[in-house]
């Protein structure tokens, strides 16, 4: 069911793909596989900016906008200064023994085999024509309709959880009192 | 307006949205480094939801990025109290390797 496709006659859309599909996986790789925290961090910020501009390529305007706003700003943010606040850059992670390493990259090769050997053999979910109803699904007026109408009890909900997430998170880095 | 998916295919990002998840669970597997294997989780997590876009954008409905909204909730909390707990380990004992945090073993 795969389809190679033809560099020669690539549309630009195709040529953005590509690109923004290369950078994601190897700063993602690099985010994993480099040792300083800092540069880790700093690869995972443009891992997931390019994630916005899949969203971007995708329509989904206010998704990319919120992906850039909540993880490049606040989750990468939180990590960057968890990192500094650590201090980690004297290097002290041990060596860890060989087999370790062997079996996570044996463990990556089997499962992205079995994965997208699976999603090749399935049932065949595109036949190569992708219909186009040319009403408006996705924008912001939309998504809010059904945010607040069909998913109001979820919407809530959530508010109630990073409510309790900053509660927790609070408590949890405060520095516990002497014992009298 | 035609859709974006008859240029560049359902199943391509399909095999984008695998390999980034088979990353995240390799990093998870390779580093013992704490915030390292955090950043992991939060490619497998993001992997997962350039999927159900591209499968909101298939399906020409909105649903699929309303589950977006609600898992980009849910790790933003996950991380917060996460790296909490990260720093008070960091601040007991000074690693956040984690081999070395086997104080439940019996």
């Amino acid at each position: 069911m795969i389809h190679i496709p033809d560099i020669a006659n690539a549309t630009p859309i195709q040529i953005l793909f590509s690109v923004l599909s290369l950078v994601t996986l190897s700063t993602a790789f690099l985010a994993i596989y480099s040792k300083k925290p800092m540069h880790n961090a700093i690869y995972l910020v443009i891992c997931f900016t390019s994630i916005s501009g899949h969203y971007l390529l995708l329509n989904a305007q206010f998704l990319a906008f919120v992906n850039l706003i909540v993880y490049v700003g606040a989750i990468m943010i939180l990590m960057l200064f968890t990192i500094m606040l650590m201090n980690l850059n004297n290097e002290n992670e041990v060596h860890k023994p060989r087999i370790t390493r062997l079996g996570a990259i044996v463990l990556f090769c089997l499962m992205c085999l079995v994965l997208i050997s699976i999603f090749m053999n399935s049932k065949p979910i595109a036949d190569g024509s992708y219909d186009v109803t040319g009403e408006d699904y996705q924008s912001i007026k939309i998504l809010g309709k059904i945010l607040l109408n069909e998913y109001m009890v979820p919407f809530e909900f959530a508010s109630v959880l990073l409510l309790v997430a900053m509660i927790g998170a609070v408590l949890l880095s405060k520095k516990e009192k002497l014992e009298k | 307006m035609e859709n974006i998916l008859d240029q560049i295919g359902i199943e391509n990002y399909i095999f984008l949205s695998v390999i980034l998840f088979c990353i995240g669970v390799f990093g998870v597997l390779y580093r013992r480094n704490a915030i390292v294997v955090f950043m992991s989780i939060e490619i497998m997590l993001n992997a997962v939801n350039l999927l159900f876009a591209a499968f909101s954008t298939y399906h020409q409905d909105a649903q699929g990025q309303i589950f977006v909204f609600f898992s980009m909730a849910v790790a933003a909390a996950e991380v917060a109290v996460g790296l909490a707990i990260l720093v008070s380990i960091f601040r007991n004992m000074h690693t956040i390797d984690v081999g070395n945090l086997k104080n439940l073993k019996g």
